[in-house]
């Protein structure tokens, strides 16, 4: 059981890097807690699975430090690392049984025979293997090849935290959900901390209580679910998360109101620091921009508008840049033009990609 | 789905067994033509029936005596060869590099004893174990051992093994090499978070990812020995004596040197069966791995 702590840690494949470039993985300071679900999402090649395998002690890192409690790992080995990892496709030893591959990890950690016995009954038995634990490994589906996986890293009883490397990538669509809910059982099951990379939203926002956003080598944020929804810290992060994702606008703003083009959006908030080199954007996700007909409001021309199942989605133009905007129901739309209305709640302004916090108006913090 | 038949489809086969009745078919009839029959000359032939297999398996005969020590000699030879180079393969292809430029050096310079042709390889190890200009065979009776391959039976098997072994292992270890490099990087990394020693990710990984290419290595290698001929018959010539006569060398030896056809043909049909045999084996074992695999999975 440990906490897991990432000091000034920075990662690059190639030796001597010089410039941010050169870096797979840019300077990151991080502690996963004990017992905590987290997951670590960002697009391929962002340097989620490199910073996995530093964790894990598959990769040394180029600079800084990684700390179980308050012991340095850095150097150690991975066998000598309270870790488990389950990788993107599933790793069974093909010669053995399934209740042979559960014991494999104590096996070589010399552990008694009847102790490893029962510790793998029981560890078979919370994912489900009991029927299959005598035949071989090789023969089960990827899904069954999965657990079993991820069982090796169970039945080891010193360990502290389970890397989970993009682990569904095989796994047949009926199925992931189910392995999914069995991985949150399991979380809950026992108190070990478990890291979960993906490429994909949906997994990471199902799976945990925190997500860490990750982009070109860089944490971008890390928070709840519903704090990266709510209040992306990034234009990434906008665009990455939400389906589909925030709409990000060029713009100009001048104190509690931001222009696009020569229309005015009204803001809840104060900008006074916004400098004219500064690339400033504005981020509006399409659930708060809503389509209504020509009136009061941004005027947009309607490409087309689909449904969605739980909602419409209209695809909009205004000036020339394609846009989001949810259309409430019960509202219907003559011809292509019409307006929308921002939720000035959920307005946020950018520069640089950078979430600008603003000052509250009225002298209260929103 | 369902095939369409049409029977008129065979005729596009039909050139193929042309082919194969000219080039394999028909000079296969020769020689089983020769084995039913004897000849005192002037090319007349008299039906001799079984006698020449009878006499040839029979080991009280002379002919007899000698196809099975020659059979003998070559089945040791080849069990000498693959206990030699199936695991020193093995061992080879796990030292060669992974990654970096080091893996085309070496791809090249194993690659390169495969390249040289049989004869070749005879006449430069026939040169590399004389004992008076050879760079081994005077270092080796420099360094005080007596050793002369032209009279000594073991010094010709060990030069003739160690000629093949350079030669052939080569191959067992590009086999490997391609299974090992087919394996992923998450097994080596779940072994590792596994705490497996360097030996047991041999045992459960790497050895049964090998498996296939190990039986395709073990095939070849055994077919090409026990077929051996060229480059014993340019070291040695077959001997000392018969040291060194395997079944090849012999049957030339009573073919074209003897020009006993009958004998000669019965005993080439044999040895033709003895290697589909042993190679039907092989095959069974193969197959049957991988059928007890698909049943297991159904």
């Amino acid at each position: 059981m440990a906490r897991i702590t990432l000091d000034h840690l920075a990662h690059a494949y190639r030796p001597n890097p010089r410039t941010p470039e050169d870096y797979a993985l840019k300077e990151i300071n991080h502690v996963w807690k004990q017992g905590g679900a987290y997951a670590l999402l960002g697009p391929s090649g962002c340097g989620k699975t490199t910073l996995l395998n530093i964790i894990s002690g598959l990769v040394r890192p180029t600079r800084g430090r990684v700390l179980f409690d308050d012991l340095d790992v850095t150097d150690l080995a991975t066998e000598s690392r309270n870790i488990a990892q389950v990788f993107q496709f599933p790793v069974v030893y093909d010669t053995m049984t399934v209740r042979e591959n559960l014991a494999f990890p104590l096996k070589n950690r010399h552990v008694p025979r009847d102790r490893t016995a029962r510790r793998v009954e029981e560890i078979a038995h919370l994912l489900d293997l009991t029927r299959v634990l005598d035949r071989k490994a090789s023969n089960l589906t990827a899904d069954m090849k999965q657990k079993i996986s991820l069982g090796r890293g169970l039945v080891r009883p010193d360990v502290a935290a389970i890397l989970f490397d993009e682990p569904l990538t095989v796994i047949d669509p009926h199925l992931k959900w189910q392995l999914r809910s069995t991985l949150k059982e399991i979380h809950r099951a026992l108190d070990i901390t478990m890291i979960y990379v993906t490429h994909d939203q949906t997994e990471a926002l199902t799976f945990a209580d925190k997500v860490v956003v990750m982009h070109d080598g860089a944490v971008v944020q890390t928070g709840t679910p519903d704090e990266l929804f709510e209040r992306p810290a990034h234009t990434f992060v906008g665009h990455f998360i939400g389906s589909p994702g925030m709409n990000i606008l060029p713009c100009r703003v001048e104190g509690a109101t931001a222009f696009i083009g020569s229309d005015a959006v009204p803001l809840q908030r104060a900008y006074r620091t916004l400098s004219g080199g500064e690339r400033i954007e504005l981020g509006i996700r399409p659930e708060f921009a809503r389509l209504q007909p020509k009136g009061a409001g941004l005027p947009v021309r309607i490409r087309r508008i689909d449904d969605i199942g739980r909602a419409r989605i209209a695809r909009v133009e205004l000036g020339g840049r394609p846009l989001a905007a949810s259309v409430p129901d019960g509202i219907s739309i003559e011809g292509s033009e019409a307006s929308l209305a921002l939720d000035p709640r959920h307005v946020h302004i950018y520069a640089n990609g950078h979430l600008v916090p603003g000052e509250a108006l009225g002298g209260h913090a929103a | 789905m369902t095939k369409t038949v049409n029977n008129r489809a065979w005729l596009f086969v039909l050139p193929v067994f042309a082919i194969v009745a000219f080039s394999a078919f028909l000079p296969l009839m020769t020689v089983v033509n020769y084995s039913v029959q004897d000849t005192f000359g002037n090319n007349q032939f008299f039906w001799n029936g079984i006698a020449w297999f009878q006499e040839l398996l029979d080991p009280s005969s002379q002919l007899g005596e000698r196809f099975f020590d020659s059979l003998w000699r070559t089945l040791l030879f080849s069990a000498i060869i693959l206990l030699i180079e199936v695991p020193l393969g093995i061992a080879v292809a796990l030292a060669m590099p992974r990654e970096g430029w080091s893996v085309a050096l070496c791809l090249v310079l194993m690659a390169l004893p495969l390249l040289i042709p049989w004869n070749v390889v005879g006449t430069i190890w026939q040169v590399f174990a004389r004992g008076d200009i050879g760079l081994l065979g005077w270092t080796v009776n420099r360094l005080g051992i007596d050793y002369n391959y032209t009279g000594d039976p073991l010094d010709a098997w060990v030069t003739i093994i160690i000629m093949d072994v350079w030669h052939w292992t080569s191959l067992v270890a590009l086999l490997c090499y391609a299974g090992l490099k087919s394996i992923p990087d998450a097994y080596y990394q779940a072994a590792r978070i596994d705490g497996a020693s360097r030996w047991a990710v041999f045992r459960t990984i790497q050895l049964p990812k090998m498996r296939r290419v190990l039986l395709i290595a073990v095939l070849l290698r055994f077919m090409d020995s026990f077929m051996i001929y060229t480059e014993p018959f340019v070291l040695t010539g077959g001997g000392p004596g018969n040291a060194t006569t395997f079944l090849s060398i012999d049957l030339v030896k009573l073919a074209l040197g003897q020009f006993d056809l009958g004998k000669a043909a019965a005993m080439s049909l044999v040895y033709n069966l003895i290697i589909l045999a042993i190679c039907w084996v092989f095959y069974t074992v193969m197959t049957n791995v991988d059928a007890e695999r698909e049943r297991v999975e159904a």
